[in-house]
């Protein structure tokens, strides 16, 4: 029978399925157990919005660390351990924070294996947070993974289903390379499909065709695919057929599903949550400029929020994400 | 502890290491035959070489952008490092590292990092996988007076403290970050004060007394192995040239370099004691500093002769996979 879990419930089984087939997996974060060191419950909390709960009861203070108020610190550690021989998951809590701690990230766990002239490998997992919908404001609303898609040595994860999201988790703690793996804070309880109970594995690399069609080519990020899967039925119904393609991984990027897309529709409409400048909807509107010119029917067409920060007030930030209306009409466009 | 022979015939020929070849290094660069920054540690040996004759190839240390005595004294091969010097095959990290990103995993040597105090967080790290393992080894950032004063090294002596991890914070306090005096940068005036806010023991030693890093560091580290948490050590030391090659050094007072090399150098320091105690013979010495060239000199001919990384290595090892 199928087993249907939340986002959340596939990681959480992607967590423990990682730390029971690997001993040098640990955990570490602010608050993934929480209530260290106070009067009350240990694990009080289990994360802040509660995704690592119970894992410091079944594997321990030693293997679960929370951790001071720290990123570089910890974050720093994490990459340092990884080098030493473990293989650490560790949470940024919102990817906002990256600005108190990118230097470990940037100059350190991308870097080593290339100037180190592949002397080492750095197998660690940072987990973090992203995402506007949750009425959080501009420093805890944003995506930001092409900051990290920009930096060769590094590999970003953007999963937008619970399938998805285990295989990813699983995949990534397994990876020899520094991921970083972006949950959509919204994502974790409304996104549920059919998930295997055996731990597997997604390999990196290969976007998903969510669905096929041969009129308009939808490369959707992340949450974006289900706004994306909306506008598609949508258009269907007016005899617009859609292929929305999910790359799941930004880095590395499978450009082959994308291109050869492109190839059969003539037509691409990128859909993405992060920034529109330098963007990743940019990246994929350029390789399909570059490499697929000659099969273009129609403008390539970007649906991202505007160069602005996240607004706080529901009203603004209803406009400011994409939706399925605003995606439909960049496919009409891209068909007229 | 008393120091075996062998443990000051070897501390005297790696302190000698790095001197000469950061003499020949400067030459060298002079000369052109190295390219980007280089930033020399002659001066400091008695810091490096103190502190690593107390730790085995298992144990940890990170270093800084002046890294090459830290890996001389960690055990890594002088000819490998000439080799990443100039940029040639055959380089410690195959000429991609450069002076500023020498590693070698195997002698336990993190990396030189050409960003200051970044290697503190990591050795908090080497010291996090040691105690989740139960390895029994330690970790040792190396860190300037610069880097003392950056955050990530100030929240990881409070999260070594937290998590009592197997480290021994050492901080080479040269007088300078670049050109800005440690006299004015530091805030409360000293680096090893500030240990006892991070509930950790503390203290500066004169780093041209080789016995005092030595002793210091035995007793942190023996510390640390055992469970006792951490430890920071501050060492006073001067550096012999300046920032990086090139830097004209205006900053410094009138006569002030010619008298630290005439009164603070460790290495004179060493030889004078070790000959006037008779624990060492000045011939026996002689014959080091003769081997000493002869290895630093065969390290330069080799890098001459060694050829630049092919081509194809501009694309490898970005990933183990991608």
């Amino acid at each position: 029978m199928a087993r249907i879990l939340s986002m959340r419930q596939a990681l959480s089984e992607a967590f423990i399925q990682a730390m029971e087939a690997d001993p040098t997996v640990i955990m570490m974060g602010e608050d993934i157990a929480g209530g260290q060191g106070a009067a009350g419950e240990r694990d009080a909390w289990g994360g802040d919005l509660g995704i690592t709960k119970g894992l410091i009861g079944r594997f321990g203070e030693e293997r679960v660390l929370d951790t001071p108020i720290s990123e570089t610190a910890f974050i720093g550690a994490a990459v340092g351990a990884a080098t030493a021989g473990l293989r650490p998951i560790v949470e940024l809590m919102f990817v906002d924070f990256i600005g108190v701690c990118f230097d470990q990230l940037l100059n350190q766990a991308a870097k080593f294996r290339y100037m180190f002239g592949g002397k080492t490998m750095t197998p660690l997992v940072v987990r973090t947070q992203y995402g506007a919908g949750f009425r959080a404001g501009a420093q805890h609303s944003q995506s930001l993974y092409s900051l990290f898609a920009h930096i060769p040595g590094l590999k970003c994860v953007i999963p937008s289903s619970a399938y998805d999201a285990k295989g990813l988790m699983i995949a990534a703690v397994r990876d020899d390379d520094p991921v970083v793996f972006f949950e959509h804070k919204v994502m974790y309880d409304s996104i549920r499909d059919e998930v295997p109970e055996r731990p597997y594995a997604i390999p990196f690399g290969e976007a998903n065709v969510v669905r096929e069609g041969d009129d308009v080519t939808i490369v959707a990020i992340g949450r974006m695919v289900h706004l994306a899967r909306e506008a598609a039925v949508a258009l269907a119904r007016e005899g617009i057929e859609c292929e929305l393609i999910d790359p799941r991984t930004i880095s590395p990027l499978d450009e082959d599903t994308i291109l050869d897309s492109v190839r059969r529709t003539g037509r691409l409409v990128v859909v993405d949550e992060d920034y529109p400048r330098c963007g990743m909807a940019a990246d994929i509107a350029a390789l399909a400029a570059e490499k697929a010119f000659p099969s273009l029917k129609g403008p390539i067409m970007k649906v991202t929020p505007p160069h602005t920060p996240v607004p706080f007030a529901p009203a603004l930030e209803d406009l400011y994400l994409p939706n399925p209306e605003r995606i439909a009409a960049a496919v009409r466009k891209t068909l007229t | 502890m008393q120091l075996s022979r062998a443990e000051l015939l070897k501390a005297y020929r790696l302190m000698r290491t790095i001197r000469v070849f950061e003499e020949r290094v400067h030459d060298e660069f002079e000369a052109g035959h190295i390219p980007g920054f280089v930033h020399l540690y002659a001066g400091e040996e008695a810091s490096a070489v103190g502190v690593c004759l107390n730790l085995g190839d298992a144990d940890y240390i990170g270093s800084t952008h002046r890294g090459h005595g830290h890996c001389i004294a960690k055990g890594c091969d002088v000819r490998g490092m000439m080799l990443e010097l100039f940029a040639r095959q055959g380089g410690l990290c195959g000429g991609k590292g450069g002076s500023m990103h020498i590693a070698d995993f195997d002698k336990g040597m993190m990396g030189a990092n050409s960003i200051v105090g970044a290697a503190v967080p990591l050795a908090l790290g080497a010291a996090l996988a040691s105690k989740t393992l139960k390895r029994g080894t330690v970790a040792v950032p190396f860190c300037g007076d610069g880097g003392a004063n950056q955050g990530g090294v100030l929240e990881s002596l409070n999260l070594a403290s937290v998590w009592k991890l197997p480290v021994v914070f050492v901080f080479e306090n040269n007088g300078y970050a670049e050109t800005t005096a440690s006299s004015w940068s530091i805030g409360g005036g000293s680096i090893a004060g500030r240990a006892a806010a991070f509930g950790m023991k503390g203290l500066a030693v004169d780093g041209t007394d080789f016995f005092a890093v030595q002793a210091a560091a035995a007793d942190a580290i023996a510390r640390a192995r055992a469970g006792g948490g951490p430890s920071l050590i501050e060492v006073k030391l001067d550096r012999f040239f300046g920032h990086h090659e090139g830097d004209t050094q205006t900053y410094r007072g009138p006569g002030e370099i010619e008298r630290v090399r005439r009164e603070r150098d460790c290495l004179a320091i060493f030889r004078r004691r070790v000959v006037e105690a008779a624990l060492l013979e000045a011939a026996e010495l002689d014959a080091l500093d003769a081997a000493v060239a002869l290895g630093v000199d065969g390290a330069v001919a080799a890098a001459r002769a060694a050829p630049p990384p092919d081509a194809a290595e501009l694309h490898t090892n970005v990933y183990v996979n991608y």
